[in-house]
């Protein structure tokens, strides 16, 4: 029964997931199915009906291949049925993985472009947006594949990456409407992979590499460990607190409260509520982990001496198992186009050491706990510093003959460090 | 190359396209210039910038894989109730910017009309971050869309309030390379055998020592099986994680009844209070049962209402766990504790209750 016949695949299974309160995708497949005067009408029905084939075998039906674009090695994800003898009509069925503007921003003329492209060459099926931060357009034959990415081009839109390369990246809503934000993330984000696009177009790279940009350490997406360069917000100076503010808060939802939700939960004990309802805030020993900033958002906010921490090697099981970014730079200013220069400046020395030293199929996270941390910092021109760890080594078996001459490096580096100091931050005497 | 043959058009590497153009006016105004926010009600947002403007935002859930008609639909609410500029956030929730007060209860009614729930900001549950599945990927044990439409339409309820102690974020995943990645609760595919040879293909369609390298248990070598090259697998050793399979797809990992399903708990990204953490096991061996997952569902719920009834406020999920002790939690969840919880890959031992704080 293929849409030679005209007749609609029949979806038991799938009929099921059109009911409830969340909005169906099934509802949408057949709507597209339904529209009898468009090109991608019989391919829907022959998805529907594959869909509905894995359903009833609890099984997956499509494999890969090659499929590109002119004059780019990646970006497209090629699909052929298994099942292409019982539904032809949806045998190719590859995705172009297309670059968001950074923030997720659309006007809605931007989008019905996006429809009209994608309804004239592809399904009519659009993800928005995939894991790895893609506009995901589903479903296009291969002869189309061009047509469908030259249009896209033509206003503005270029492929993200796929394979062993620099993947498609995200940031955060940040300063377009953050009070939290830390530093520029739109700059960042577009400075840093516009920098290094031939990695993304034309993979060759010894396996995936992705930049996340999160404007402040809630990390809202999930830099830490979805990205191999984490860039996250943060601050150096203190707290800004507008203490009527903190004294209306706590009038509002009572002391008790205002002690259980704020004081006794910061991870660092930075926090003391004195007894006229003002805040004390140890700024030294606070982490910057942002709890009482995210429940007191008229009272409390990041401090002025702005950057961000670059966290390396975040990833998810294969094949030594999860790892979480580690810090790698406590603190990078981010303000002048010379900071945003010294980013991108960084994340290709970071590339660079990936290329040239990774294993085949090995996330640079893998790289750092082969070699080992010193090694790594030593390759990559930084120099060790305690926020790297939550404590110095437990273990006794390391040769330390040259204890003394690196000691005296790391006194040599913090003088130089406290002379460097912008001023205006508040150093405690020491 | 005059030759009337058509030359390929060359890309334009544009690269990350520039939002500036396409942000809300307040927004590009005002960026990075915010001073503070509140929540007038779950699913609106309502931000102040230094210079008195404000802007407020209606955020909606969405099915993620849309059709152009949806998308369009979107785009009529945008330009009748809105002001024709939206955003996505990371969980594929759609949000549309106004720029007075007044325009939000209309914009709310059109969406809720349209079957687009308002909701996903402050406590709530949001929407599922998920995959692609039986739909679209060439690997995947159980599909995405439908297990997230079906977890949805039971969390919707919390998906329209700010009830939940904290925010609670949900991922799935269809199979263990977890794209879905970490979570409050996590739903992943586990397999439960090891791979199906058809050694009539591997010789040709697998780069047998790349595959051999893939193995995280080195389960796998070479062999000549029916005077084939081929590759044959330990199962004694075989840990089912279906590394072998993206890179040799001869080496089948899915089974109709033996791809399970297991859901996690306790993983978040944000640096709030805690330091980040993994999630962890809670359950395996559910059965992968399409179109609605009852099982799952079941197993969800039951998770989600003892944290609700349980936490403190601001406690995510890892962290009501971490003062309450793994007891009370298998305790208050029904759920059983099994030699399978114990770790027992690299570093499995600081997994270890090295002391004696125990809780009864």
């Amino acid at each position: 029964m293929t849409d030679d016949t005209g007749k609609v695949h029949p979806t038991p299974h799938l009929d099921q997931l059109e009911a409830g309160p969340w909005p169906s995708f099934v509802t949408g497949l057949k709507r597209l199915r339904d529209s009898t005067d468009k090109q991608y009408a019989p391919m829907m029905n022959d998805l529907l009906g594959q869909l509905e084939h894995s359903y009833t075998n609890r099984l997956g039906y499509w494999k890969g291949g090659t499929v590109s674009v002119f004059g780019y090695g990646g970006g497209i994800i090629p699909r052929f049925s298994e099942a292409a003898d019982k539904f032809p009509a949806s045998k190719e069925f590859h995705t172009l993985r297309v670059q968001p503007p950074a923030g997720y921003h659309y006007t809605t003329d931007l989008l019905r472009k996006l429809c009209d492209i994608w309804e004239e060459y592809g399904s009519g099926l659009i993800a928005f947006h995939g894991q790895s931060g893609d506009i995901m357009f589903q479903g296009c034959t291969t002869e189309n594949t061009q047509k469908a990415f030259d249009a896209l081009n033509e206003i503005g839109f270029d492929l993200g990456g796929a394979g062993p390369a620099l993947r498609t990246s995200t940031s955060c809503v940040g300063h377009a409407r953050c009070e939290m934000s830390c530093y520029d993330e739109v700059r960042a984000h577009r400075s840093v992979i516009n920098n290094f696009l031939d990695e993304m177009h034309r993979p060759a790279l010894p396996y995936k590499f992705k930049f996340k940009f999160s404007g402040c350490p809630n990390d809202c997406v999930n830099a830490i460990h979805r990205s191999d360069f984490a860039v996250i917000g943060t601050w150096r100076d203190d707290i800004k607190v507008d203490q009527e503010e903190v004294k209306a808060h706590v009038a509002k939802v009572g002391r008790k409260y205002m002690i259980d939700s704020v004081i006794s939960r910061c991870p660092t004990r930075a926090l003391s509520l004195n007894d006229d309802d003002t805040l004390e805030i140890d700024n030294r020993s606070c982490v910057r982990c942002m709890h009482c900033i995210n429940v007191m958002t008229k009272a409390l906010k990041p401090g002025d001496d702005r950057g961000v921490s670059i966290l390396i090697g975040g990833k998810r099981a294969l094949k030594v198992g999860d790892l979480m970014g580690t810090m790698i730079v406590p603190f990078m200013k981010l303000e002048t186009d010379e900071d945003y220069e010294k980013l991108v400046e960084f994340g290709g020395k970071i590339l660079e050491f990936f290329a040239e030293n990774a294993l085949e199929h090995e996330r640079i996270g893998e790289t750092m706990d082969r070699i080992g941390l010193p090694a790594f910092l030593e390759a990559i021109g930084v120099e060790p510093d305690p926020n790297m760890v939550r404590h110095p080594r437990t273990s006794c078996y390391v040769r330390t003959d040259d204890f003394t001459e690196e000691a005296e490096k790391y006194f040599e580096r913090k003088k130089f460090e406290r002379a460097a100091k912008a001023p205006g931050y508040s150093e405690a005497a020491e | 190359m005059t030759e009337a043959k058509a030359t390929p058009r060359r890309p334009d590497e544009v690269g990350v396209p520039d939002p500036f153009p396409l942000m809300h006016p307040v927004l590009r105004k005002n960026y990075g210039q915010w001073a503070w926010h509140d929540r007038p009600r779950p699913g609106v947002l309502h931000h102040v910038a230094k210079g008195g403007d404000e802007v407020w935002t209606v955020r909606a859930g969405t099915q993620r894989q849309m059709d152009v008609h949806t998308v369009r639909k979107l785009c009529d609410i945008a330009d009748e109730y809105a002001e024709g500029h939206v955003r996505f956030t990371t969980r594929s929730n759609i949000e549309f910017m106004v720029s007075s007060f007044e325009k939000v209860p209309a914009l709310i009614q059109k969406l809720q009309a349209e079957g687009f729930p308002v909701g996903g900001t402050g406590n709530s549950v949001s929407m599922i971050s998920h995959t692609q599945g039986w739909l679209h990927c060439d690997i995947p044990g159980t599909d995405a869309s439908g297990v997230v439409k079906s977890l949805m339409d039971m969390l919707h309820k919390e998906f329209v309030a700010e009830e939940m102690p904290n925010r609670v974020r949900i991922t799935t995943s269809c199979c263990q390379v977890n794209c879905g990645g970490q979570g409050d609760i996590s739903i992943n595919v586990q397999y439960t055998k090891p791979p199906k040879i058809n050694h009539d293909l591997v010789a040709n369609v697998c780069e047998r020592p790349a595959v051999v390298a893939r193995c995280p248990v080195a389960a796998i070598r070479p062999a000549m099986v029916n005077g084939k090259p081929s590759l044959e697998v330990d199962e004694k050793k075989c840990v089912c994680c279906g590394a072998c399979y993206p890179p040799c797809p001869p080496m089948q990992i899915n089974g109709a009844d033996s791809t399970k399903l297991a859901v996690w708990v306790g993983g978040k990204h944000s640096n709030a209070r805690s330091r980040p953490t993994f999630h962890k096991l809670v359950v395996a061996n559910l059965p992968n049962n399409p179109p609605r997952w009852p099982e799952v569902e079941e197993v969800v719920r039951k998770i989600l209402y003892a944290y609700k009834e349980n936490a403190k406020d601001w406690e995510r999920m890892g962290e009501w766990i971490e003062r309450i002790g793994w007891p009370r939690f298998f305790e208050l969840t029904g759920m059983a504790f099994t030699k399978h919880h114990l770790d027992t890959w690299v570093g499995a031992r600081h997994t270890m209750n090295m002391s004696t704080h125990v809780h009864f």
